[in-house]
């Protein structure tokens, strides 16, 4: 429509309408692939199916993965852990361990988050440019096709060594990651016939404190607090100390105070007996206030 | 009626030479895995993008329930995975799709360098699938720290100590991540506008130009 017309078909008349070409465009007509080598065939929808039949595979699989394993989830972040091992998604803990090892680690960390992973990863970005023969099929590219195999294997190995070590570390310290823990301990509630706890102390029913000012209570901020949360109300998966006269005698709690118990570390070789006595009955008192 | 809707369309438009090119282009035999069970090697590469698309739809969802601030993040995850009707699904899609959507890149990385298909003339490519990867693990790094759990929050600790380390640059690398001297609430927030608007703006960007090579070089030949 570039030029005036006076042809009646047309709807609206453009005075020098550049961009609507009248002729020259392309019919509606889809190519013939007998003209190419091979049986190819059309993307939409002869290919496309062929690959929606591998992906629906995959989808299947992965919708098995997602319904049998939920997403895991622990408790509330809190900075003030000091316990807690830290611990990368699985695709980075190549990366994780390898910076463990001696000579990129200390005094040589620069080269262990610059110098290594810039060299291979920009390898890996300069790889068209670094491997210029014209051969494609890889066992006659010897150099680029045995680098690449050692970079797998390494990747590998580094990755199960850094979850060897942690699982290693986890029994040693006989911690149970937070995500199953906490399954379980929902898991349990639920037997007992409980509504699973609610995470985060706002929802839960706050136990008030007896007796908060007994001359004991500044050992036990010295000593437990750090675990048992500033407020006595527990933290994450320690237990709360408010209400724990409910659970324990005063004998039991002397004792658990002495010697542990799960993760709980003894004190029985830094509190004198006095003090562990006038713990326990200051924590046995802690009951519930009884409506 | 599709096609007057179509002819109605491609009058104004002109819409078949794009047509052409986004769907009814050839596919060769060499990649089909009808004519060939081991041509689903090239699969490979559609497959990430599928996972990428379910990455996509499924947080779009999780946006819908997620709060990304201190107090309400890990409670609003929790409500989701326990309360929200079909929310553990949702979830665990997009949970698990970050980790198989690193494996589909992975293995789409080997098959195209195994081949040689990064030759030329598609170095340019390459680069930029390089690129993509890179953008996938920096989404996989930021959406580690949004439940707001411990394992997220240590590991996110450790991660940017290790950015840290790196010299003159690294401390401005972690304060802007950071968004000050410790992981906390701006922290929090800014690993949320990364995961949920730069980072997927530039994984769009790159796929664009990723797919629009494609279609300007064809797919390599057989070996």
């Amino acid at each position: 429509m570039a030029q005036h017309s006076n042809d009646s078909k047309e709807k609206v008349v453009y005075v020098g309408d550049s961009r609507v070409k009248k002729s020259g465009r392309r019919p509606n007509i889809p190519p013939d692939y007998s003209a190419f080598p091979g049986k190819s065939e059309a993307f939409v929808p002869n290919f496309l199916l062929k690959e929606w039949m591998v992906g629906v595979v995959v989808l299947v699989g992965f919708l098995v993965l997602v319904v049998s394993h939920p997403a895991p989830l622990g408790y509330p972040a809190d900075p003030n852990n000091t316990s807690f091992i830290p611990m990368p998604d699985w695709y980075f803990l190549f990366l994780y361990q390898f910076l463990k090892m001696p000579y990129v680690s200390g005094d040589y960390v620069v080269l262990g988050t610059v110098g290594v992973p810039l060299i291979m990863f920009g390898a890996l970005l300069c790889a068209p440019f670094l491997d210029r023969g014209p051969e494609r099929r890889f066992y006659k590219r010897p150099i680029a096709s045995t680098l690449m195999f050692l970079a797998i294997i390494s990747c590998v190995y580094l990755t199960y060594v850094a979850w060897d070590h942690y699982q290693d570390q986890l029994e040693e310290m006989g911690i149970v990651p937070e995500h199953i823990q906490r399954e379980q301990e929902a898991r349990r509630a639920a037997e007992r016939g409980e509504s699973p706890q609610k995470p985060g102390g706002a929802e839960e029913k706050q136990i008030a404190i007896v007796d908060a000012n007994d001359p004991i209570t500044s050992v036990i901020q010295a000593n437990c607090l750090a675990c048992h949360g500033s407020d006595y109300q527990g933290n994450g998966p320690v237990p709360a100390l408010a209400g724990v006269g409910d659970k324990f005698s005063k004998e039991e709690l002397a004792d658990i105070v002495t010697n542990g118990r799960g993760q709980m570390p003894a004190f029985g070789d830094r509190l004198s007996a006095e003090e562990i006595d006038q713990i326990a009955e200051w924590l046995a008192k802690q009951k519930a206030a009884t409506e | 009626m599709f096609k007057a809707i179509y002819n109605w369309i491609d009058e104004r438009l002109d819409i078949t030479p794009m047509w052409r090119d986004v769907a009814d282009h050839e596919v060769p035999e060499h990649v089909n895995p009808a004519h060939h069970f081991s041509a689903f090697v090239y699969c490979f590469g559609g497959l990430t993008f599928f996972i990428t698309v379910i990455q996509i739809l499924s947080g779009m969802f999780l946006t819908m329930y997620y709060v990304p601030d201190i107090i309400n993040a890990y409670a609003s995850v929790d409500y989701l995975q326990h309360k929200v009707a079909f929310g553990a699904i949702v979830r665990g899609m997009h949970h698990w799709g970050a980790s198989l959507v690193i494996v589909m890149m992975f293995l789409h990385t080997l098959r195209v360098f195994f081949t040689g298909a990064y030759k030329h003339p598609r170095e340019m490519n390459w680069v930029v699938g390089m690129l993509i990867f890179f953008v996938m693990l920096g989404l996989g790094f930021t959406g580690y720290l949004l439940p707001w759990d411990n394992k997220a929050y240590f590991a996110t600790q450790v991660g940017i100590q290790i950015a840290e380390s790196v010299p003159y640059i690294g401390p401005f690398i972690a304060e802007l991540l950071r968004g000050g001297d410790i992981v906390g609430a701006q922290t929090l927030t800014r690993f949320f506008a990364i995961h949920v608007f730069f980072l997927p703006g530039a994984l769009l960007a790159l796929l664009a130009v990723h797919f629009i090579m494609i279609r300007r070089q064809g797919i390599s030949g057989p070996l």
